[in-house]
């Protein structure tokens, strides 16, 4: 390997680039995260005693779990919604003329170019019980009594799914892009149908894009504090207005800080299954 | 000869194909071939080779004519319904799959049950000369390996036609020469009748039983491998299969089997008319390959001036400036010593034999 010492140089020289970010990283994130957990070992609110009683009151406290399981509960359905209306866009994308990518790339990026707090007074403009639906239903005569849409789940998870859709999209596009074309041609002429073929080949191959989709979509939703607070309402309590409520309204710093390493804790679980079933899915596909 | 083991035959019948764009891909290709065949269509890039190749595995409905292979027209047929098995030039393995399993994978979804697939699998792989790479996946494999793989995949589900994209152009010219052997193997022990799509004069003429020489888009020739080296019926065929020099001329007289031309370069020669009869005082291009070219002592063949002298190995070859200024080359084989010319010697070239140097009529 006589390129061996020039690479090294290279790279080298690569991490010294790195060091105002890295600096920025340190002063930013890893020394306010520090004291978050220094903050949340504490039992009372002026952070003078020592002890794990944040914890033990969350993990003991059925509301504080309640809140925590659905949070994570919401995030699997916006992520569930998202994988299944993004990936025939972006299989789509892959089968399209020049120009109706471009129009496609568009509808895609577009939720992205517009505040989220627009796209959220928009949903709330569609679901509410004077909203867009509930009007069209009661115009065609298919409802008598407006649908509850907004505070509700549901409105919170197609809310969210729209939102985030790009995030999904975007590497599913990239994922399928990857795969030769020849593969569909050649899984055709060996006899497969274009189901086969789509199961067999083309989702596996696609998995690394499904798997970045699915993190990213998920680590979004959950934290996303305006739309889950806007279309939720006071009825739905997630984790990011809980820990805001605990630390802004009842001025519980130890108890909010608590709060936001546990969720820390429970998205890093979830994105790590994310991880390990993309790594299992190198073996995917045996027939 | 293979024809026993049911080679089936394979008809294109008037295949006209017009993209969207109103260009035309191929025009009224013909080709009538038996069962168990080796058929090569050759050309050079874009002259609709692959697109035949396409129309033919069901990828491309054509815009006009039928396909019909063995006794069926297979026109409205899916591709994964044709069984026409095909070799792609990336080879196209699917790379998440084990080599057993890529081979299988046509029988999978032929619903056969997984021991007669492995079964199948294994018998496959024996045949390609690879049994021990069943548990590999395809990136672990070399460039040939991947092709005896891609192979061994096309051939699991018993195609009636084999068909080869260009299946050697990735292999470096040893490996190739080892490949083309490998699959004219293979091909006589399968019988399978059998199409290779090549821009490579040398694979098409030495593998092939017929060769189909294509120019854009339309059907230039198609015969034996003898036939459109030595008898080429267009001008086309005789300068893209092998080299030839082209030297124009004027017809003094013509018979159905000879001509005599007068040529620009300053003298009579005669000429096999290889398109047809030649009209007298019309003008014509002569092709002389190199090879049929021989210096002469005497006052016959025309004259030129050496300019440069490539000795190639076996062979050496001179490029000479004719009287009219165009180029000619003339190759000789290395005899023990052959004498090398000096760059500005005056020479006499002739053609080996009349029927050597092949006339066609100049179209303007």
């Amino acid at each position: 390997m006589g390129a061996a010492p020039a690479s090294r140089d290279v790279t080298s020289y690569g991490m010294g680039l790195a060091v105002p970010l890295a600096l920025f990283f340190l002063v930013f994130f890893v020394a306010p995260l520090l004291q978050l957990l220094w903050l949340s070992l504490h039992n009372d609110t002026a952070a003078l005693h020592w002890g794990l009683g944040q914890y033990l009151h969350f993990l003991t406290d059925p509301f504080s779990l309640s809140v925590l399981g659905s949070t994570l509960l919401l995030g699997a359905e916006v992520t569930a919604v998202c994988l299944v209306l993004g990936f025939p866009i972006a299989w789509l994308y892959q089968r399209v003329g020049p120009r109706l990518q471009t129009i496609i790339i568009l509808i895609v990026l577009l939720p992205l170019l517009t505040s989220v707090v627009v796209r959220t007074f928009a949903w709330i403009v569609i679901l509410g019980r004077q909203g867009i639906i509930n009007a069209t239903l009661q115009s065609l005569g298919i409802i008598n009594t407006p649908l509850k849409l907004l505070y509700t789940q549901f409105g919170v998870v197609i809310a969210l799914a729209q939102v985030q859709m790009p995030l999904m999209t975007l590497p599913l596009i990239t994922a399928l892009s990857r795969i030769d074309s020849n593969l569909d041609d050649a899984s055709c002429s060996l006899g497969a149908g274009s189901w086969r073929t789509f199961f067999k080949i083309v989702l596996p191959l696609s998995l690394p894009g499904v798997i970045a989709g699915c993190t990213l979509t998920y680590a979004a939703a959950i934290t996303a504090f305006i739309t889950q607070s806007l279309i939720g309402g006071g009825q739905m309590l997630f984790m990011p207005m809980y820990l805001y409520q605990q630390a802004s309204t009842l001025q519980n710093w130890p108890f909010a800080s608590a709060i936001s390493i546990i969720f820390l804790l429970a998205v890093l679980a979830v994105v790590s299954v994310f991880t390990t079933l993309g790594r299992m899915s190198r073996g995917y596909g045996g027939a | 000869m293979a024809e026993a083991q049911g080679g089936r035959s394979l008809v294109v019948d008037a295949v006209t194909h017009r993209y969207p764009s109103g260009a035309l891909a191929v025009e009224n290709i013909n080709l009538d071939i038996k069962g168990g065949e080796i058929i090569a269509l050759l050309g050079p890039s874009g002259c609709g080779k692959t697109t035949l190749l396409r129309i033919i595995a069901g990828f491309i409905a054509q815009t006009q004519g039928r396909i019909i292979i063995g006794d069926d027209i297979v026109d409205t047929l899916p591709p994964n319904r044709r069984a026409v098995g095909i070799v792609f030039q990336n080879y196209a393995l699917f790379p998440h799959l084990s080599i057993s399993e890529n081979v299988a994978y046509g029988l999978a979804a032929r619903g056969i049950d997984k021991a007669t697939r492995q079964r199948e699998a294994q018998r496959l792989l024996d045949l390609v000369q690879l049994p021990t790479m069943s548990e590999r996946l395809p990136r672990q494999l070399s460039g040939g390996q991947q092709q005896r793989v891609a192979l061994a995949r096309a051939l699991a589900i018993k195609p009636s036609i084999l068909l080869l994209d260009e299946p050697f152009a990735a292999l470096d010219k040893n490996l190739r020469l080892d490949m083309q052997i490998e699959v004219k193997r293979l091909q006589r022990v399968s019988g399978i009748t059998t199409l290779i799509v090549t821009h490579d004069q040398e694979e098409a003429l030495s593998m092939a039983d017929r060769v189909a020489v294509l120019s854009q888009g339309k059907l230039e020739q198609f015969g034996s491998p003898s036939d459109v080296y030595d008898r080429p019926q267009t001008l086309f065929v005789n300068t893209f299969v092998g080299a030839s020099n082209r030297m124009p001329g004027v017809v003094v007289s013509a018979d159905r089997t000879a001509a005599k031309v007068r040529l620009d370069a300053g003298a009579e020669i005669i000429a096999r008319p290889a398109s047809g009869a030649l009209t007298e005082g019309g003008r014509v291009t002569v092709c002389i390959r190199p090879e049929h070219l021989q210096f002469v002592g005497d006052e016959t063949g025309f004259a030129g001036v050496v300019g440069m002298s490539l000795p190639l190995g076996a062979t050496v070859v001179h490029e000479v400036t004719t009287a009219d200024g165009s180029g000619v080359k003339i190759s000789q084989a290395r005899i023990g010593e052959t004498r090398t010319l000096e760059s500005g010697a005056a020479v006499r070239l002739a053609p080996l034999a009349p029927s050597l140097a092949n006339a066609f009529p100049t179209t303007l």
